[in-house]
């Protein structure tokens, strides 16, 4: 049975390989990827609920045993993220034909989406620090190829900075894992774990911890890293920006979970202290660039910001409670931020601008795109009763628990900033007179832009309304997260 | 020798970000090239170096040399490899169509 811990990598690996043959004929490589896609969600499904009743899978791969070979740990946590992650693989794989012309679907579109699934899903899944590495390193080149789709003018500036960034935090990570390997002496996440402990200089641990989450911040897009995020995740086409942002982050932001809880809790009064601190500043700067700009897409993307401050603030109070609400944000998170890029490449598209100045008055031609913008925001900024609302709730609860207000407050303050800086778009962008339809030319496709937002709004608000059916399966992965030693124990066998 | 070698790896980093906070694009990229030598070269390092001894442990030999930094290297020098390779191809292109490789002038504004 420990073999399904591989087929979510293993599938879409596979997928991606045969797409890359067939490339050249757009309509059966996009029926194949279609189906292949839901084939895929349905298998991630099962190995969800096997996880689910039986708790966690362990592959160790070629059966060398844990500490030396690699080792793949299907916990409820990585089932999760797997679960959405294919979720929005979905969604994105049938807004494609719409979003992309024909040429650029046939330049390798689905391949690279599917090694980016394929390596986000392993990236979630390993349980060795340098398969981490390499993981991150299938999906940045994935991502690399789908940063380029279209070769536009400034796509290819933005990605030229994109791949820098990406390459130097690797190199860092490389870096890291070796001097982590010079002090613990494996590269086994559950065995460093267990000898993080024994070290008799925990002085150096904390110093490869923070250069670790450095690495992981500059994925992520924590203050002051990210200042590479908005451009390039708002330059490319508006099914790769989904995928950027509802994915890419998030893997950062699990590394950081992932990391900080199970191997360097040692000095939770400096580390966590600092994530408080920087969760603060990323919520607030994110939110402030939010507001700088008219650019549709540009918001978004820098809405993406601000989320990262809340997951983060969740790491650093480091309670149950608080580590249940970063989980849930997490998943909500992804849905939301999906559905945003593809509202917003769909409103880009009908009004031919991304300028929310020369824009008004869309509704009257596009009222279910309007009001799912609507919808959106408030999902977003997490308005109860929906899924944003629930995830905050938690955090803040977290940190009123802890004594910590100063975050609370300025938690709240940039929900309300998102709100507004969202808000804006719907404003600007769809309310006003009725006027001339703008491309009266797009108005067939651009109304069918918008169902995989719907699908992905409905799964959002589910999980918000549903908060009841969902939330078990939330508390027992931060139980599981405050006990390390449950993962050590799972992977090492004693 | 260790010493020797961590010091190397330092002059290596050094170089190689005086190389990335150029302007010209050809420049940051062999900024990048040296950054991941650097990198790879304290893979090794911290590893122990040790010469003549095979990087397998059977019963009764005391003396080996550890394998696994090694296979690290390699993974991480084929990934490079091919980050690297990728980046001249983009960087050539993006070169051509922005008509400039400073990237001062790659800056670009919002609206496009």
């Amino acid at each position: 049975m420990s073999n399904l811990a591989i087929l979510p990598i293993l599938l879409p690996l596979l997928a991606g390989i045969i797409t890359a043959f067939i490339h050249k004929k757009t309509k059966l490589v996009r029926s194949f990827s279609q189906i292949t896609a839901v084939i895929n969600l349905i298998v991630v499904g099962y190995v969800f609920m096997t996880i689910r009743s039986q708790g966690t899978i362990v592959l160790e791969v070629g059966s060398w045993e844990a500490p030396f070979g690699i080792v793949l740990v299907g916990d409820l946590l990585a089932a999760v993220l797997v679960l959405t992650t294919n979720i929005i693989g979905v969604a994105a794989v049938f807004f494609a034909p719409k979003s992309l012309t024909e040429k650029e679907e046939s330049f390798y579109f689905y391949s690279f989406f599917f090694l980016l699934i394929a390596g986000v899903s392993g990236a979630f899944l390993t349980g060795d620090l340098f398969n981490l590495f390499v993981f991150f390193e299938v999906l940045l080149m994935a991502s690399y190829g789908l940063i380029v789709l279209g070769n536009g003018k400034a796509q290819l500036r933005e990605s030229i900075k994109y791949v820098l960034i990406n390459l130097f935090s690797s190199m860092l990570f490389v870096t890291t894992i070796s001097f982590l390997y010079s002090v613990v002496g494996t590269v086994n996440m559950a065995q460093i774990a267990q000898r993080v402990q024994e070290v008799e200089q925990q002085g150096i641990l904390t110093t490869i911890g923070i250069l670790l989450f450095f690495v992981f911040a500059t994925k992520a897009a924590v203050f002051p890293l990210y200042y590479w995020l908005p451009r390039p995740y708002s330059a490319p086409n508006a099914v790769v920006s989904a995928l950027f942002g509802a994915l890419l982050t998030k893997v950062g932001i699990y590394s950081i979970l992932r990391t900080f809880t199970l191997m360097f809790n040692q000095e939770v009064d400096m580390t966590h202290t600092l994530f408080i601190y920087l969760a603060a500043l990323t919520m607030i700067f994110g939110v402030i660039g939010a507001l700088s700009t008219h650019n549709v897409k540009l918001i978004v993307a820098y809405n993406i910001i601000p989320a990262v401050g809340f997951m983060l603030m969740g790491i650093g109070i480091f309670s149950e409670v608080s580590l249940s609400g970063t989980v849930y944000y997490l998943i909500h998170d992804m849905i939301i931020k999906a559905a945003l890029f593809i509202l917003a490449g769909a409103t880009v598209y009908v009004a031919g601008t991304s300028d929310l100045r020369k824009m008004g008055g869309l509704i009257h031609h596009y009222p279910v795109l309007g009001w799912m913008m609507f919808l959106a925001s408030l999902v977003l900024a997490g308005i109860p009763p929906f899924s944003g609302f629930i995830g905050k709730l938690q955090l803040i609860r977290g940190a009123v628990g802890q004594g910590e207000v100063m975050i609370v407050i300025v938690a709240l303050i940039s929900s309300l900033l998102i709100l507004f800086s969202m808000i804006r778009i719907f404003i600007r962008g769809f309310w006003g007179d009725k006027t001339d339809i703008p491309r009266p030319d797009r108005k067939e496709k651009g109304s069918r832009m918008v169902y995989p937002a719907v699908f992905l709004l409905t799964l959002s608000v589910l999980l918000g309304v549903g908060a009841e059916w969902f939330f078990p399966v939330v508390e027992s992965i931060a139980q599981y997260l405050m006990d390390p030693e449950i993962y050590i124990d799972s992977v090492l066998k004693e | 020798m260790e010493f020797i070698m961590a010091v190397l790896a330092g002059i290596l980093f050094t170089t190689g970000v005086y190389n990335l906070l150029q302007k010209q694009l050809l420049r940051i990229i062999i900024g990048t090239g040296l950054i991941s030598h650097g990198a790879h070269l304290f893979i090794l390092t911290m590893g122990e170096l040790k010469r003549g001894a095979p990087p397998v442990l059977t019963e009764g030999i005391e003396k080996y040399t550890d394998p696994l930094p090694q296979a690290l290297i390699l993974t991480s020098i084929v990934i490079s490899f091919g980050v690297t390779s990728l980046l001249l191809v983009l960087a050539y292109r993006a070169a051509k169509i922005n008509g400039t490789d400073n990237m001062e002038q790659l800056r670009g504004n919002d609206y496009e």
